[in-house]
C-alpha cells in the first residue's frame, strides 16, 4: 500500500511537470507568434499617422484625432516582448495576475493589428479606428441571453440544444406583441412568453416523457423554424401593422455613468434589453452559486440521486431551471426584432443560438465564462465588420476569422471540458 | 481481479503501462469487456422488447416504439398540421365568428382546406411515377448526410457539421466538374472523388481535434459549418469559380462529362449510390471490426479503452467517414441534378440530416426510411403550396419536427391515446454530451 502511494505520488509529480512544460512551450509559441506578427505590422507601416476616434463613428461629438501609428505599434511590440521573456523563463504567473498578462498581450496585439489595418489607407475619405465596444455589446446581447438559458438548463441536468429555437420564437412573438400593443416593452414580454413556452415544451418532453434531449433540441429548432416561417407567411399584408411592424426599443442613457470616456457610451447608453442583460448575468451567477436554490440546481445536475436522497424534488428543481432559462432565451430572441432591426424575418436568429451553445461549452457551463465567450464573439464580429471596408485583409477571410479563432481557442486553450455529470440523463425515482 | 479494478481507477497509472505480470490479466479483462460488448450484436433488427442493456450498444438511441406507436405519432402530427391548415385558411377564419349559429360552415370549410391540402401533399410526393422519382431524388442527399450523422452518433459523437462537410465536398466536386477537361467516365470519377475527399477532410478536422485536444465536437463542427460557408463565399468571389463574363456569386454547372447518367426520368445513378451507401454503412457498423469498435466507443469509451481499442483513432475515423458520407450527399446535387455552386446551394440539407438520423434512430435502415419520408414531405410540400388551398410549404417542416418529436416520445403518444405500454420502456439514452 505504501509503495503504491509512493508510486502514484511520483506519477503525479511527473504529470504536473509535464503539464508545466507543455504550458511553457504553448505560451512561448503563442507569445512568439504575437511578437513576430507585431514586429511585421510595425515594420510594414509606412505613413505613421493614423486617425482614431473614441466613438462608434466619426461625428461632431467624437471627432477623429491623429496618433502616431508606428509608435503605437512598437509599444505593442514592447509589451509582447516582455510577455515572451516571462514565458521563456517560465515566470508567467498563474491566476489573476496571469490573466492580466494575457489581457495585456491581447490588447497589445489588438492595437498593433488595428493600427496596421488602418495605416496607409487611401479610400478618398477619412477612416478612423473606432471604438469596438458598442458593436461588441450589441452583437453579444442575444448570445449572452441564450448562453444564460443554456447554463441554467444544463446546470440542472437538462441538455438545451434548442436555444436557437427559443431565440426564433422569442423574436417572432416579441415582434407580434410589440406591434399589437404598440409598445416595445410589451414586445419584451411577448418574447419572454414565447421563450418560456418553448422551455415548457422542452421541459414536458424532456422531464415528463423522458425524450432523448439531444433529439428533442434538434427537433425543437426545426419546429420553431418551421412554425415561425409558417406563421409569418400567414400574416396578410393588410394586417401587417398589427403583427409584424414592431416598435423598437429606445436607447436610454444612464446619467453620470454614460459620460465615462470610452466605456460609458457603449455600456450605459443602450436599450433596456442590454441593461436587463447585465442584471441577468449577475442574477444567474448569484442564484446559481450563492443561494440554496442554486445549490439544489447544481446538485440535481451533478448527482440527482444524492439530491433526491436528501429530499430535493429533482424534477421540480429541473422544471424551475428550465422555465427560468426560457425567460432569458425569450429576451435574447426579442433582440432580433424589438431590440434591433424591427420586423421579423425568416430565420431571424441566423445561427446565433448555435453560437450561444458554443459559448456555454466554451465558458465551461459557468454563466460568467459563457458571457465572456459571448462577448468574444461579439467582439470578433464587430471587428470583422469594421475591417471589411479596408483593403488589408480579404473580406471573406475576415468573415471566417471569428470561427477560426474559436476553433483555435477551443482546441488550444479550452481543451477538454467537463459538463455537469447528469446532463441529459432523465431522473427516474426507483 | 480486485487489484486490476484498482488499476484504472486510481488514475495515476494508465492501463497501457501496467507491468509485465499484469498483462495476461489485462487480456482477460479485454476479453471480458469484449464478451460484454458482443451481447449487443445479437440481431440486426431492433427488437422492441430488448432490454435496455443489450439495446444500448446497438444504437445510442434506444427509444424503440412499436409500429403502432409510430403510426399514431405520425397521425398525431397530421392532426396538429390539420389544425394549422384550417387556421391558415381565410374562409375558415371568416366562418369563425358565427361558429355557433352556423357550425356546418366552419367545419365544411375546414374539411375542404385540410383534405385538399393533404391530398395535394400525398399526390405531389407519391402520386405518379415522376413524383416518386423526384421524391427519391430529393431523399438521396438526406440519406447520405443522415448516414454520416448516424455513424458519428454510434461513435458517441454529435456531428452537427454535415452542412459544412457537404459544402466543401460540393465546392471541390463543382470545381473539378466545370474546370477540368477529362473524358466522360474519368471526369465523373475525379469529381466524385474530390467531393468525398473534401467532405472527409473537413469532417476529419473535428475528429482529430477531438482526439488530440479534447475540443468538443459540437463547437468545432458548428464553427466549421460557418467556416465552410465563408470558404465557399471566398471561392465564389474568385474568377475561377464564376461563370464567364459574370460577376455573380454563381458558378457554372458541372460539365456533362462529370454528371451521373439518368436511370429513369430525372432520377440519376447517384441515387442508387445513396442506397448502396446505406448497405455499406450497415455492413461497416454491424459486421466489421471497425464498426464494432465504433459502437463500443460510442457505448462506453472507458470500457473500449480498457478493451484495448484506441479511442482517439475511432473518433478520427468516425468523423472522417461521416464527412465522406456528407461529401457523397454533395455529389447528388452537383453531379446529379447539375446544380451550380451558390452561397445558398446547400440549403438546410446538413441540418435536416441530423433530424433524419435521429428519426432513423441512427441505424442505416432507419435513416433510409426517414430520409424517404422527409424527401416525400419536402416534394409534397411544394405541391401543397401550389394547390387550391395554397398551404405554405413551411407546414411540412412543422410536420417533420412533430413526427420526430412524437416518435421520440412513446410515453407521450401512449398518454394521449391511453395505449398500454408494451414491454419494457427503455426510452432513455443515458448519455449527455
Amino acid at each position: 500500500m505504501a509503495i503504491a502511494t509512493a508510486i502514484s505520488d511520483e506519477g503525479a509529480v511527473d504529470l504536473r511537470d509535464r503539464a508545466d512544460v507543455s504550458r511553457q512551450i504553448k505560451l512561448v509559441v503563442v507569445f512568439g507568434l504575437v511578437v513576430a506578427l507585431l514586429v511585421w505590422f510595425a515594420l510594414t507601416i509606412e505613413n505613421s499617422t493614423v486617425l482614431y476616434t473614441l466613438g462608434e463613428r466619426i461625428s461632431k461629438e467624437t471627432p477623429a484625432k491623429e496618433v502616431n501609428g508606428q509608435a503605437l505599434a512598437w509599444g505593442a511590440v514592447a509589451v509582447a516582448v516582455v510577455a515572451l521573456l516571462l514565458a521563456a523563463v517560465n515566470k508567467v504567473p498563474r491566476g489573476g495576475l496571469g490573466i492580466l498578462v494575457f489581457v495585456l498581450v491581447g490588447l497589445a496585439f489588438f492595437t498593433g493589428f488595428l493600427v496596421w489595418n488602418y495605416a496607409d489607407q487611401d479610400l478618398g475619405r477619412p477612416l478612423a479606428m473606432v471604438n469596438p465596444l458598442p458593436g461588441t455589446m450589441r452583437l453579444a446581447t442575444p448570445l449572452v441571453f441564450g448562453a444564460l438559458a443554456g447554463c441554467l438548463c444544463e446546470r440542472a441536468g437538462v441538455i438545451n440544444i434548442a436555444i436557437e429555437g427559443q431565440l426564433l420564437m422569442g423574436a417572432f412573438f416579441a415582434s407580434v406583441a410589440s406591434s399589437a400593443f404598440y409598445s416595445a416593452e410589451m414586445g419584451l414580454l411577448g418574447g419572454i412568453a414565447a421563450g418560456v413556452a418553448m422551455a415548457w415544451m422542452l421541459g414536458i418532453f424532456a422531464l415528463r416523457y423522458q425524450v432523448n434531449q439531444v433529439v428533442l433540441g434538434v427537433v425543437l429548432i426545426a419546429f420553431a423554424s418551421g412554425l415561425t416561417a409558417f406563421m409569418l407567411s400567414q400574416i396578410p399584408d393588410d394586417y401587417k401593422q398589427y403583427f409584424n411592424e414592431p416598435l423598437v426599443l429606445e436607447r436610454i442613457a444612464v446619467p453620470v455613468l454614460s459620460d465615462i470616456p470610452i466605456l460609458g457610451g457603449p455600456l450605459f447608453n443602450q436599450t433596456l434589453l442590454v441593461y436587463l442583460m447585465y442584471v441577468a448575468v449577475f442574477l444567474v451567477t448569484f442564484l446559481l452559486f450563492e443561494t440554496k436554490w442554486g445549490l439544489r440546481v447544481r446538485a440535481v445536475g451533478e448527482h440527482p440521486m444524492a439530491a433526491d436522497t436528501v429530499g430535493i424534488k429533482v424534477n421540480r428543481v429541473r422544471w424551475q431551471a428550465v422555465l427560468f432559462g426560457g425567460v432569458f432565451a425569450g429576451l435574447g430572441g426579442a433582440y432580433f426584432t424589438v431590440g434591433s432591426t424591427g420586423s421579423f424575418d425568416n430565420d431571424a436568429s441566423a445561427g446565433n443560438g448555435f453560437i450561444a451553445l458554443a459559448a456555454v461549452i466554451m465558458g465551461r457551463w459557468h454563466p460568467i465564462g459563457a458571457t465572456f465567450a459571448a462577448l468574444f464573439f461579439g467582439f470578433t464580429w464587430t471587428l470583422q465588420a469594421q475591417l471589411q471596408v479596408l483593403d488589408k485583409i480579404p473580406g471573406e477571410l475576415l468573415r471566417a476569422s471569428p470561427y477560426l479563432a474559436t476553433i483555435i481557442a477551443v482546441a488550444g486553450f479550452v481543451g477538454r471540458v467537463r459538463p455537469p455529470a447528469a446532463d441529459g440523463v432523465p431522473y427516474v425515482k426507483s | 481481479m480486485s487489484e486490476h479494478r484498482k488499476g484504472p481507477s486510481d488514475g495515476a497509472e494508465p492501463p497501457d503501462q501496467a507491468s509485465g505480470s499484469n498483462k495476461e490479466q489485462w487480456t482477460d479483462l479485454q476479453q471480458e469487456a469484449k464478451a460484454k460488448l458482443e451481447t449487443g450484436r445479437a440481431g440486426d433488427d431492433p427488437d422492441p422488447n430488448a432490454d435496455g442493456e443489450s439495446a444500448d450498444l446497438r444504437s445510442p438511441i434506444t427509444w424503440l416504439p412499436t409500429v403502432v406507436e409510430t403510426l399514431v405519432a405520425v397521425a398525431l402530427a397530421l392532426v396538429i398540421g390539420a389544425v394549422l391548415i384550417a387556421l391558415s385558411e381565410r374562409k375558415v377564419i371568416e366562418a369563425m365568428p358565427y361558429i355557433f349559429s352556423y357550425p356546418q360552415d366552419f367545419f365544411r370549410e375546414s374539411w375542404d382546406a385540410i383534405s385538399s391540402s393533404y391530398a395535394a401533399l400525398v399526390k405531389g410526393a407519391i402520386g405518379s411515377g415522376s413524383a416518386i422519382g423526384t421524391t427519391v431524388e430529393r431523399s438521396a442527399p438526406l440519406i447520405c448526410a443522415g448516414l454520416g450523422v448516424s455513424l458519428a452518433f454510434r461513435a458517441g459523437l454529435f456531428n452537427i457539421g454535415a452542412q459544412g462537410q457537404l459544402i466543401i465536398g460540393a465546392m471541390l466536386a463543382g470545381y473539378v466538374g466545370f474546370s477540368w477537361d477529362l473524358p466522360a467516365g474519368i471526369h465523373l470519377l475525379a469529381a466524385f472523388t474530390a467531393a468525398l475527399l473534401g467532405g472527409a477532410a473537413w469532417g476529419a478536422i473535428s475528429g482529430v481535434l477531438k482526439a488530440q485536444t479534447g475540443a468538443h465536437e459540437v463547437i468545432t463542427t458548428i464553427m466549421l459549418n460557418f467556416l465552410a460557408g465563408s470558404v465557399l463565399l471566398y471561392a465564389l468571389s474568385k474568377e475561377a469559380f464564376q461563370r464567364e463574363g459574370s460577376d455573380n456569386r454563381l458558378s457554372p454547372p458541372a460539365n456533362e462529362s462529370a454528371r451521373f447518367a439518368d436511370v429513369v426520368g430525372n432520377t440519376h445513378w447517384g441515387v442508387i449510390l445513396a442506397f448502396l451507401a446505406a448497405i455499406v454503412v450497415w455492413w461497416l457498423l454491424e459486421r466489421s471490426t471497425l464498426g464494432f469498435e465504433i459502437r463500443a466507443v460510442g457505448a462506453n469509451p472507458d470500457a473500449a479503452r480498457t478493451a484495448g481499442m484506441s479511442v482517439p483513432k475511432i473518433y478520427t475515423l468516425a468523423m472522417l467517414i461521416a464527412g465522406l458520407l456528407a461529401g457523397l450527399a454533395a455529389t447528388m446535387s452537383v453531379l446529379g441534378r447539375g446544380d451550380s455552386l451558390s452561397p445558398t446551394m446547400a440549403g438546410t440539407i446538413g441540418f435536416d440530416a441530423i433530424t433524419v438520423a435521429l428519426l432513423g434512430r441512427a441505424t442505416p435502415l432507419g435513416t433510409v426510411l426517414a430520409g424517404l419520408l422527409f424527401g416525400a414531405l419536402a416534394v409534397g410540400g411544394v405541391a401543397m403550396q401550389a394547390s387550391a388551398a395554397s398551404t405554405p410549404k413551411e407546414l411540412t417542416q412543422v410536420l417533420q419536427a412533430l413526427i420526430v418529436l412524437f416518435v421520440a416520445a412513446p410515453a407521450f403518444v401512449r398518454g394521449i391515446t391511453r395505449m398500454r405500454a408494451q414491454g419494457s420502456d427503455s426510452a432513455l439514452m443515458a448519455k449527455g454530451w
